[in-house]
C-alpha cells in the first residue's frame, strides 16, 4: 500500500481524554501519525496535504471496542473480520478487540497468528485478538497463557463462558500475574441462571419467561473480587448489568484491587421493558435489566467505577434469532451504532461528551496497553470525525455487519460518524 | 585382604559428637554443627562405597525395615544398599500393596512392625506429618524418606554433600532452586539446610508452583529464570509431575519448558563453574534440556552416589545413639 497523503483537519472540536483537551482547532497527520494539534496546528504543511474542513464537528481518538465477536473462523456467514472491520470503520471504531469464541477457539498460538495476519490482510481497522483462558473455553484446563500472550494476544478471556471453577479461576489469575496479563471475565453463575432468558422480575413474570436473577452476576463477581485479592491478579469484568455489580467493583477499587469493568452500550441505553413483545433482537447475555439498574450503571460510568463502554458486538443470523424469545440466541450487533447510541447519554445530560469519549477510547486503550485512545502528537492517527448532533434513523438493512440483529432498528439517533482514519488512512467517509 | 582400607577409626563419629535426636524426621531443627558432622561422616562413607569390599559390620545384628507407603525405586534401593553396606539386616515392605489396602491404619501398621523389634524404620509416606506420627508410636529410630510435600532430609543432605565436594563450602554460595517448589519436599528440606549453613537461596517458578509466601522461608523469589540464575553457583532443578503440567498448574510442557526449563541459554546466566543438580527422576525436555542433564556441568549421577553415603551416615549416626557406643565403623572380620 502506498503511504496515505498527509491530512489536515481544520475547524474541528478536538477532544482528547488523555489531557482533558476540548477546544476548537486543527490537527495535522503525516506518515500515519499525529504531528501536531491545537489552534496553531497546520501553519506549515507537508507537500500534498489534504485539507478537511470539519465545520465544527468533533475530532476524537478512534474508538477502541473491547468486546467484539465475529464469525471468523468458523461461522463466516454471520460475520468475517473484513465485514466486522467495515462496520467498525463506519462506526468510528478503529481498534476492535476480538473475543476468543470462534471455531476453532482461539486457544493456540497459531490461531492468534492467523487472526492477526487475516485481520491485517482483510480488515480496514486494527483487530487485536484475545486468547482463550482455558482450552476450548472448557473452563478446566489452562490454555498456554504465556505463549499466547507472547504471540500477541492483548488479554486472556473466556469469552461468553464464565469460569465457574474457583480453583481454576484462582490458578489462571495467579499464573497470568507473573507476566502481567489481564483476564477479561464475564461473571455469571450458570446454575443460578438456569433456564432463565431475561431479567428476573415482574416483566419476566408477565411475559411468561424464566428469569435470571442479578445474583447470578453479583455472586460470581464477588467471588472474583475475592480471588483477585487472594492472587494479586489483573481482572476486567467484561460487562456489568446490575446496579449491585457496580457497587462490588467500586468497593474492590477502593480496596486497591487491580480491577476494571466494562458495560455494554445496550445496558446503558435499553432496559428489560424494551423487549416488549418478545423481541429476540434484545435477547442478550447478560440480560437487559431494570431501569434502576440502567441508571446505576450510567452513574457508575460517570464516577469512573466503570471504565469502558463496549459494543458487545455479537452477530447472529436469522437462523439463530428468528425463534420464540426463549429459543433465540443471545447477542446483538453494535459496532456501527456504538457512538450514536452513546451520544444519547450525552444529549440526555447523563454524561459529558469527554467522559463518553474516554470510556470508548483511552479507558480500554490503557487497560490493554494499546497505542490508541489519545490525540497526543506522535501517536497513531486513529481518528473519528463526527457530528454529535446530526439526526438519523437506524435501519438494520443499511448496516454493514453481515448479520442484522441490531436492537436499535428504527431508533432515532442524534450523532453520526463523518470520517474514520486508521494510521492516517481514511477508512470511512 | 589386599585392599587399602581406610582405618576403621577414621570413619567413626567425630570425637565428642553424637547425633542428638532419636529420629531423623527432617532438616528442620538440626543445628549447623550436626549437619556438618553428618556431612563429614558421609564423606568418609563415600570411601567405603568405592572400595572393592564394601561390607562393614557396624550395624551387624541390627534390623532395618524400609517401609514405603509410596513407591520409590531409587530412594528405597539407596537405603537398602546403605543398610547392607553397614551390615544390617534389611527388609523392604511395600505397604502400598499390602496391609493398607486391607484397611489397616498407619498406627496399626506401626504397632505391628514395632512388635517385630526393628532398630531402624525408614519410612516414606504420601502425607505430610505421617512419618512424624508413626515415630511417636514406635520405640525404634525412624528415618523420614519423604513425607508428602513436607521434608526429605536425606535428599537435602546428599545435595549438600554434592555441593560441598564441588564448591568446598556451602556458606555464601548462591543456590537457585527452580520448578515445582509448591509440591516439593526436596525443596523444603534444601531451603532449610542451605539457609542453616549460610547459603543464599533463590527460588524460581511460576506463581502457581511457587506461591509468594515462600519468601517467608528466607528465600528470594523469582519469576524469571535468567534473573534467578544470574551469578548462581548451584542450579537445582525439580521434577514436574505429569499430572500438573496439563492445564492445572502449568498449561503445557512446551510452555513450561520455554519459560522454566533449564537450557543452555538460561544456564549461561549462572556462573561458568555452576553445577547443575536434579533429585531425579528427570523429565528431559520438561524441566531440563537433555544436553544440560548429560552435560559437563551436571552432577546428577554423583548425587545418586552421594545418596548411599549420606544414608549410611544417617543410619550409623542413629544406630550409634541407640547402642551408646562410640560409633566406630567395625570392619568385617576384625
Amino acid at each position: 500500500m502506498t503511504a496515505p497523503a498527509p491530512l489536515l483537519f481544520e475547524n474541528v472540536r478536538l477532544i482528547d481524554p488523555a489531557d482533558g483537551l476540548d477546544a476548537v482547532g486543527a490537527l495535522l497527520v503525516a506518515d500515519g501519525r499525529i504531528v501536531e494539534r491545537g489552534t496553531d496546528a497546520g501553519k506549515s504543511l507537508p507537500e500534498g496535504t489534504q485539507r478537511i474542513d470539519g465545520k465544527g464537528a468533533v475530532l476524537a481518538p478512534g474508538l477502541v471496542d473491547m468486546r467484539v465477536f465475529t464469525g471468523e473462523p468458523g461461522a463466516e456467514h454471520r460475520e468475517t473480520l473484513s465485514s466486522a472491520g467495515d462496520a467498525a470503520a463506519a462506526g468510528g471504531v478503529t481498534t476492535l478487540v476480538l473475543m476468543p469464541d470462534a471455531e476453532p477457539v482461539i486457544d493456540d498460538i497459531a490461531l492468534v497468528d492467523f487472526i492477526a495476519r487475516r485481520a491485517q490482510a482483510t480488515a480496514p481497522v486494527n483487530i487485536v485478538p484475545t486468547a482463550a483462558a482455558t482450552r476450548g473455553l472448557n473452563g478446566v484446563e489452562m490454555a498456554e497463557l504465556r505463549l499466547l500472550t507472547d504471540a500477541g494476544a492483548v488479554a486472556l478471556s473466556n469469552g461468553r463462558k464464565p469460569i465457574t471453577n474457583a480453583q481454576v479461576m484462582r490458578r489462571i489469575l495467579t499464573y497470568a500475574r507473573d507476566f502481567g496479563a489481564l483476564l477479561i471475565h464475564q461473571p455469571e453463575d450458570p446454575d443460578l441462571k438456569g433456564s432463565g432468558v431475561m431479567n428476573a422480575g415482574e416483566t419476566a413474570t408477565r411475559a411468561g419467561l424464566a428469569g435470571i436473577p442479578h445474583e447470578a452476576e453479583t455472586i460470581m463477581l464477588e467471588r472474583d473480587m475475592r480471588l483477585v485479592r487472594l492472587t494479586g491478579g489483573r481482572y476486567h469484568a467484561a460487562q456489568l448489568s446490575a446496579a449491585e455489580s457496580a457497587g462490588i467493583v467500586r468497593a474492590a477499587k477502593a480496596n486497591g484491587l487491580d480491577v476494571t469493568a466494562g458495560v455494554s452500550i445496550n445496558h446503558l441505553c435499553l432496559n428489560e421493558n424494551d423487549i416488549g413483545t418478545w423481541r429476540s433482537f434484545l435477547k442478550m447475555s447478560p440480560p437487559l435489566r431494570t431501569e434502576d439498574d440502567r441508571r446505576a450503571l450510567i452513574a457508575a460510568l460517570a464516577d469512573g467505577t466503570i471504565d469502558v463502554i463496549v459494543s458487545a458486538h455479537d452477530p447472529q443470523d436469522v437462523e439463530m434469532k428468528r425463534h420464540p424469545f426463549a429459543e433465540a440466541a443471545d447477542g446483538a450487533t453494535g459496532l456501527e451504532t456504538l457512538l450514536a447510541a452513546g451520544l444519547r447519554l450525552v444529549h440526555s445530560g447523563d454524561l459529558t461528551l469527554s467522559r463518553l469519549i474516554a470510556a470508548m477510547t483511552l479507558g480500554p486503550a490503557r487497560i490493554l496497553g494499546l497505542d490508541a485512545g489519545t490525540l497526543q502528537p506522535g501517536r497513531a492517527a486513529d481518528l473519528v470525525l463526527f457530528d454529535p448532533d446530526a439526526p438519523w434513523i437506524c435501519d438494520r438493512k443499511q448496516l454493514r455487519s453481515r448479520s442484522k440483529n441490531t436492537p436499535f432498528h428504527g431508533a432515532r439517533f442524534q450523532g453520526r460518524v463523518l470520517m474514520t482514519t486508521v494510521a492516517g488512512r481514511i477508512v470511512h467517509s | 585382604m589386599t585392599n587399602t582400607l581406610p582405618l576403621a577409626d577414621t570413619i567413626g563419629l567425630p570425637p565428642g559428637w553424637r547425633f542428638p535426636h532419636p529420629h531423623l524426621l527432617g532438616i528442620e531443627g538440626l543445628s549447623p554443627i550436626d549437619l556438618t558432622q553428618l556431612l563429614d561422616l558421609s564423606e568418609a562413607m563415600t570411601a567405603i562405597s568405592r572400595r572393592e569390599d564394601k561390607k562393614t559390620t557396624s550395624l551387624s545384628g541390627r534390623t532395618q525395615i524400609n517401609l514405603f507407603f509410596e513407591a520409590s525405586t531409587r530412594t528405597q534401593s539407596s537405603f537398602e544398599l546403605a543398610g547392607k553396606r553397614l551390615g544390617a539386616d534389611v527388609m523392604n515392605m511395600a505397604v502400598a500393596s499390602s496391609s493398607v489396602k486391607k484397611g489397616e491404619t498407619l498406627i496399626d501398621t506401626a504397632a505391628t512392625l514395632n512388635a517385630m523389634q526393628p532398630d531402624i524404620l525408614v519410612v516414606r509416606h504420601a502425607s505430610a506429618g505421617a512419618v512424624s506420627l508413626l515415630a511417636r508410636k514406635v520405640t525404634c529410630s525412624v528415618v523420614n524418606a519423604g513425607d508428602g510435600a513436607h521434608e526429605h532430609p536425606t535428599q537435602a543432605l546428599l545435595d549438600a554433600l554434592t555441593i560441598r565436594r564441588h564448591k568446598k563450602k556451602i556458606a555464601r554460595l548462591t543456590v537457585a532452586i527452580c520448578g515445582d517448589i509448591l509440591h516439593s519436599r526436596v525443596a523444603r528440606s534444601n531451603i532449610i539446610l542451605l539457609n542453616t549453613l549460610g547459603a543464599r537461596v533463590r527460588l524460581c517458578g511460576p506463581s502457581t508452583l511457587l506461591p509468594a509466601g515462600f519468601a517467608r522461608l528466607g528465600c528470594e523469589v523469582y519469576r524469571d529464570m535468567r534473573e534467578a540464575l544470574e551469578g548462581a553457583d548451584v542450579v537445582m532443578m525439580l521434577r514436574l509431575q505429569r499430572e500438573r503440567m496439563c492445564g492445572a498448574y502449568v498449561p503445557s510442557v512446551r510452555e513450561y519448558f520455554r519459560y522454566y526449563g533449564l537450557d543452555a541459554e538460561k544456564l549461561s546466566f549462572a556462573r561458568d563453574d555452576a553445577i547443575v543438580m536434579h533429585p531425579g527422576p528427570m523429565n528431559r525436555g520438561v524441566e531440563i534440556a537433555p544436553e544440560i542433564a548429560d552435560g559437563p556441568q551436571s552432577v546428577i549421577e554423583e548425587q545418586v552416589e552421594m545418596g548411599v553415603a549420606v544414608r549410611m551416615a544417617v543410619l550409623q549416626a542413629l544406630a550409634t545413639r541407640l547402642s551408646g557406643d562410640r560409633g566406630t565403623v567395625r570392619e568385617a572380620g576384625r
